[in-house]
């Protein structure tokens, strides 16, 4: 009895000691923030791809703003699946601006309550900055002879892409197929259906994200074509000229990744207005030159013209307001028994 | 008597500092982490519940990631007897390498693992190819997911028997043999029944950690939902993607559930075996 009694009191203790240890790191920590502040630094979460796009535009933004204000600012950046950065936003990384892959990973955390309503609209053009399409990439020579999302079906050919149910980006991808079939079956939705079973069937490696899905395609060597991001095909073409082709459909969907500022971290750390500033910064001429060199499609016409070698700007593009936005999009394709699992287990 | 009854002496003082610490320590890092699944799980009416972990998917995936682990597991336990006999019971150039290397699956982050297995065995890949000549398929299908499983469990059971087998006495096998026994013989009936409560440890451990694997398996799975190559682990990714909270931890609470009920009954039988080994 004595004994317990002494158990409970050292563990009363320790407890209670851990507890003013983390209270006391947590008031350390904050005080570093209030002196970064001073130094004044913005952490950008963003998703995979853009590690090379934002180290650019960075380097050029933190040059702008000490001609403009005099002043040094430090950007950190964070990259990783697009879904897994808004889930660490939303679990209390600090984060002061998200660029993400689609718009329902930023709603995400709207509705975790760190980003006010009407976000969208607080820049141009929903804002999105540069958008990027679907596009397929295809081994040298295109043995299969694949020009169109027709080819995908066909039997023996091999597609990979990754899951939707898994990977945000990934949705995309299901959307401008789901776009094409529709418009050729007229509407018809059994055989739009019919299709994407066809089409999801020749899918025969499915990773978690579009990461994993190129390492497949390119450095497993699975498959006769990827469906990729335009911004990733580029890339994989730059690295690769001798490998791989780039096929552009008829029809493919206008992938919008969003940005935002995360409002409750941004007011915790004064920086509001640094974050505009970034985030702005996205949409002026010098800003829009890098994001077209570096594979996604500027947003201002003028310059997109400019490198309209770069891009097929012939594709008809739908968007993701034609499935009626983001969350009903996931509810009639994407959740469990939804559209996307009755094609996928025919 | 009274008097002489109320302190029992130990060698180090301490008892209740240290069993204060271990509590402690405990609660902070798996009691209070576990009930807050539990807590989390709750947060599903009981219908929605039911019908979460009974999805055909989920379901599929239990027995994808029970039955893979368990292979894996079986197969472990044969190899890694094996290789923990060859490191106690032989010498040989290399032997103090060879011994290290056992821990590589410990140290080496499971995801690059998982990309080099993948690469390794997929039909273009340097083991891959041979074997695709043959019409075997490693990287994609459970056979892929299997091979990362005995990847990550092999230490387990290597480290489990090899104390045992280094405290074995050769003379029993000797005796064993004098008296005419044959070597399978002898080690069936003398070896084995000593190895047995080491094999099951290492067999359970690799069999749980099999169970949960998340990094290792998931690029060379294949994640196919119509072969079944979906492991629980990656359903519950899918659901934490889209912030489904709640029916990731509705899965992961009956996911220990049954590692738990497994490990118990490991741990049961070892008990039986050890007892009956100690009597004899």
């Amino acid at each position: 009895m004595k004994n317990l009694a002494k158990i409970v009191k050292t563990t009363v203790a320790l407890v209670s000691a851990f507890a003013v240890a983390f209270t006391a790191t947590g008031c350390t920590g904050a005080k570093s923030a209030k002196s970064k502040k001073e130094g004044l630094k913005i952490t950008n979460v963003s998703y995979d791809p853009t590690r090379e796009l934002y180290a650019a535009y960075n380097e050029e933004f933190k040059k702008q703003y000490k001609k403009d204000n005099g002043k040094d600012v430090e950007i950190v950046q964070s990259h990783g699946g697009s879904g897994s950065q808004a889930r660490s936003v939303v679990e209390g990384a600090e984060a002061d601006v998200v660029t993400l892959a689609l718009a329902n990973d930023i709603a995400l955390i709207e509705k975790a309550g760190l980003i006010d309503g009407g976000w969208i609209d607080e820049f141009d053009l929903d804002s999105s900055p540069y958008t990027s399409t679907i596009v397929f990439l295809v081994r040298k020579g295109n043995d299969k002879d694949i020009k169109d999302w027709d080819d995908l079906v066909k039997s023996g050919v091999e597609v990979i892409t990754p899951d939707p149910k898994s990977s945000g980006g990934a949705m995309w991808n299901f959307l401008a197929a789901w776009q094409f079939a529709t418009d050729k079956f007229g509407g018809d939705e059994a055989k739009t259906k019919d299709f994407m079973s066809k089409l999801y069937g020749n899918v025969t490696v499915m990773d978690s994200g579009a990461r994993g899905a190129t390492t497949t395609f390119v450095e497993n060597g699975q498959g006769d074509v990827l469906i990729a991001w335009e911004n990733e095909a580029i890339a994989t073409l730059k690295e690769y000229p001798d490998d791989y082709e780039m096929i552009t459909p008829s029809i493919s969907i206008l992938a919008q990744p969003s940005v935002a500022i995360v409002d409750e971290n941004a007011k915790k750390d004064g920086t509001e207005k640094l974050c505009k500033a970034y985030l702005e910064g996205l949409y002026t001429d010098w800003a829009q030159e890098i994001i077209a060199e570096n594979g996604y499609r500027p947003s201002n016409e003028e310059i997109l013209k400019k490198h309209s070698k770069d891009f097929n700007l012939d594709i008809k593009l739908c968007n993701i307001n034609d499935f009626g936005g983001w969350s009903k999009a996931y509810e009639d394709f994407f959740a469990d028994g939804a559209i996307f699992d009755e094609i996928y287990k025919k | 008597m009274k008097k002489k009854k109320a302190r029992q002496r130990r060698v180090i003082p301490g008892f209740s500092l240290s069993m204060g610490v271990t509590i402690t320590l405990l609660s902070l890092i798996i009691l209070i982490p576990l009930a807050s699944i539990l807590v989390y799980s709750l947060k599903l009416k009981p219908a929605e519940f039911i019908k979460v972990i009974t999805d055909e998917a989920v379901l599929w995936s239990f027995a994808t990631s029970i039955l893979c682990a368990l292979i894996a597991a079986i197969i472990n336990c044969i190899f890694g007897t094996m290789l923990a006999w060859v490191l106690v019971r032989y010498d040989f150039p290399g032997k103090q390498i060879l011994d290290g290397l056992i821990e590589i699956p410990f140290t080496l982050p499971t995801a690059v693992a998982g990309i080099t297995l993948s690469k390794m065995y997929s039909t273009t890949g340097e083991i891959g190819k041979p074997l695709s000549k043959l019409g075997i398929e490693v990287s994609y299908t459970h056979l892929g997911l299997i091979v990362a499983l005995i990847f990550v469990g092999i230490p387990f059971v290597v480290r489990a028997i090899q104390p045992v087998l280094q405290k074995f006495d050769v003379q029993y096998e000797e005796a064993a043999q004098m008296l005419g026994a044959s070597p399978i013989r002898t080690f069936m009936k003398v070896i084995f029944p000593e190895l047995r409560p080491a094999m099951l440890t290492g067999f359970g451990l690799a069999f749980a950690r099999g169970i949960g694997e998340y990094g290792s398996v998931i690029y060379i799975s294949g994640n196919n939902a119509k072969e079944h190559t979906q492991v629980v682990s990656y359903i519950i990714m899918q659901k934490l993607n889209y912030l489904d909270y709640g029916s990731a931890t509705a899965i992961a609470l009956v996911m220990l559930i049954i590692s738990f009920l497994l490990l118990l009954f490991v741990n049961i039988v070892q008990v039986k075996q050890s007892r009956r080994t100690n009597n004899v």
